[in-house]
């Protein structure tokens, strides 16, 4: 019998497309609002988390701050080694210095960034090799001239297809040789592109292009079974002393989380979208009251054609399923439309925004679920006011 | 009655409304149709005929008084039941044809069947058959809106046929009709009746009332005679 009734009810809608398909536009409106909104903030919280995780999970960045409008205190060396020394969970602390830099090679130039580096800061911020190799220890010892070139250098200045290994370059005025080549680490939307990078030693970068030991930021990487609160206190309680913070004043450097700066942005982004996707909710439930109305209109209109329905045999039951299909596959329609709507504007959108495209099957599904349940509640009243009619008075209904 | 009565009709009364606007539109009545029997209902408006078709369509049940449908009590039967006897054993036929507009009247004719829950192919097959015996396959594709009146009686009449009904109720069928169309239905319907189908028709012109074998004439809610075993009218085919 349902197949019965599915068949009848698109012939309905069938008979009445233009209707139709106005009666569904607040549905489509609904839908394709809720599903955009809700694709839009996936693309932003995933592009937001990408961003923050190329910094390195599970790591604490320090900063020197500036105070007052002096300089700030720079970071040293004896402040890595006193955080890996003294403070539990650490898993490695790096620092890191960059400096802007020409590169040549090939006859060709190339403005590109040096950044001072080290095994350690490499895990920490989790980038890897495409080919070639660390830097040995004795390399990151002594600053050896060697250094591990990015995508886009190796795009711009290397001969393409060949390997950059063993090949010598120069940087500023500093000739070096590529000992490896890391794998793409850029996101999307991001103001800094990751790729252009040169990696140096650590002590080579401070000493040839910086001219002191100052360190810009230090990566601390931690394991995640360790309570990153505590941590963080530690931490805090450890650069305070040695930087000499009395107690009560504000600290000169500043300290960020990102597995903390991902959670609350996450919320953010969490409450906005639910906050969204609930006013699309509401143009949903208007949809649904459209829809409650065209039916009713319909019953009314239709009173002669239910007449017929039940003198030739129609149970009761069968009217209500009737109409009630005719509800449901309604509001499907508009679901599927508003589906489809929500998966070009939110395409569309995301390329606007350079975000991501994060389209959740699952949120489509309960998408068009709910529009079936709209159709049951909204359609069972009119359905019912069908059924109960009198086939006589409906019979005589002009 | 006899044992071949297809419909028993006992004492029925039918009472509108309550209290001091209640309205007596059958006053008690009785008579007995046979199976196979071309029965015409005539009257006056307002003596009682629509509503005796109605109780007779099982659309309606009475105040008092026994309806027996191929020996079912019918007054006895939920609307569900009821429903369920109209789709088995009756065909309708009204005087404002009462197709679905906007829908073919091969899809017109199959609905009886879609409500029987047969499949596609047999629906099609029965449809077409039921259109070939009023003359419409040409018409199958052809909404209500594109047939003349003539011919969208005829689908109604295809479509109470298609289910092979026991008794075909005619209210009127002719009503909205010229005489030459009304001419040509009376001659489908007797040529149905001569399948073995019983039929009953409610009608006030005396012509078409003609080719009925029964009459019952109806007055105040009381029938006020029965003329049996009349012959179908002379020179009727001329």
């Amino acid at each position: 019998m349902f197949g019965a009734t599915l068949l009848l009810a698109l012939r309905e809608i069938r008979r009445h497309v233009l209707r139709s398909i106005l009666t569904t536009l607040g549905i489509i409106i609904g839908i394709a609002g809720v599903v955009t909104m809700v694709t839009l903030g996936n693309g932003v919280s995933a592009s937001i988390e990408e961003e923050i995780n190329s910094f390195g999970a599970n790591a604490f960045f320090i900063f020197p701050a500036q105070l007052d409008g002096q300089p700030p205190k720079p970071l040293k060396e004896g402040d890595i080694v006193a955080i890996r020394q003294q403070i539990a969970g650490v898993k490695s602390a790096a620092g890191q210095v960059q400096r802007a830099v020409t590169a040549f090679h090939n006859g060709q130039n190339w403005a590109s960034d040096v950044e001072g580096a080290s095994n350690d800061y490499m895990q920490a911020r989790s980038i890897e090799l495409e080919e070639g190799r660390q830097f040995s220890t004795a390399e990151e010892q002594s600053g050896a001239n060697v250094c591990i070139i990015g995508p886009t250098v190796y795009e711009e200045i290397f001969v393409a297809g060949a390997s950059p290994i063993g090949e010598e370059m120069r940087i500023n005025n500093v000739s070096c040789s590529v000992i490896g080549m890391f794998k793409t680490r850029s996101v999307g939307g991001g103001n800094e592109d990751l790729d252009n990078m040169i990696l140096m030693p650590i002590k080579n970068t401070q000493r040839r292009f910086v001219g002191n030991d100052d360190i810009g930021f230090i990566i601390v990487s931690y394991d995640s079974t360790y309570d990153s609160a505590a941590m963080q206190d530690a931490l805090v309680d450890l650069m305070r002393e040695r930087r000499l913070v009395p107690e009560g004043e504000d600290p000169d450097f500043e300290l960020v989380d990102t597995a903390q700066a991902n959670q609350a942005i996450a919320t953010v982004i969490g409450l906005m979208t639910a906050m969204v996707a609930a006013i699309a909710g509401i143009a949903l439930v208007v949809g649904g009251i459209g829809i409650m109305n065209i039916m009713l209109v319909s019953v009314t209109e239709r009173t002669r054609e239910i007449g017929i329905r039940l003198a030739i045999g129609a149970l009761a039951r069968e009217v209500r399923l009737q109409f009630l299909t005719e509800a449901v596959v309604l509001c499907c329609f508009g679901g599927m439309i508003g589906v489809l709507l929500a998966l070009g504007l939110s395409y569309f959108l995301a390329g606007v925004m350079e975000i991501p495209w994060v389209f959740s099957p699952v949120t489509a599904v309960i998408a068009f679920l709910f529009c079936a349940l709209l159709g049951i509640a909204f359609g069972y009243y009119p359905a019912r006011r069908a059924s109960k009619l009198d086939p006589i008075d409906a019979l005589r209904h002009e | 009655m006899t044992a071949s009565s297809i419909i028993e009709i006992e004492r029925v009364t039918k009472t509108y409304g309550q209290g001091i606007a209640a309205f007596q539109a059958l006053k008690g009545v009785d008579f007995a149709i046979d199976e196979g029997d071309f029965v015409a209902v005539m009257g006056p408006s307002g003596s009682g005929k629509s509503t005796i078709m109605n109780i007779l369509g099982c659309l309606d049940t009475p105040t008092s008084g026994v309806f027996r449908f191929m020996g079912v009590e019918v007054q006895a039967l939920t609307a569900d039941q009821r429903s369920l006897l109209r789709r088995r054993y009756l065909g309708f036929v009204f005087q404002g044809f009462n197709l679905l507009a906007r829908t073919t009247a091969l899809e017109n004719v199959e609905l009886p069947l879609l409500y029987r829950g047969e499949k596609k192919s047999v629906r099609r097959e029965a449809a077409l058959e039921a259109l070939d015996k009023v003359g419409l396959v040409p018409w199958a594709e052809h909404t209500p809106a594109e047939l003349s009146g003539g011919q969208q009686q005829r689908v109604a009449i295809a479509r109470a046929l298609v289910s092979s009904p026991a008794v075909l109720l005619a209210d009127e069928p002719t009503g909205n009709l010229d005489t030459e169309r009304s001419i040509e239905i009376m001659h489908l319907l007797e040529d149905l009746n001569r399948t073995g189908i019983t039929i009953l028709m409610v009608t006030h012109e005396a012509e078409m009332a003609s080719f009925a074998r029964t009459v019952i004439h109806f007055r105040d809610g009381l029938v006020e005679n029965v003329e049996r075993g009349l012959h179908a009218r002379a020179g009727a085919t001329a």
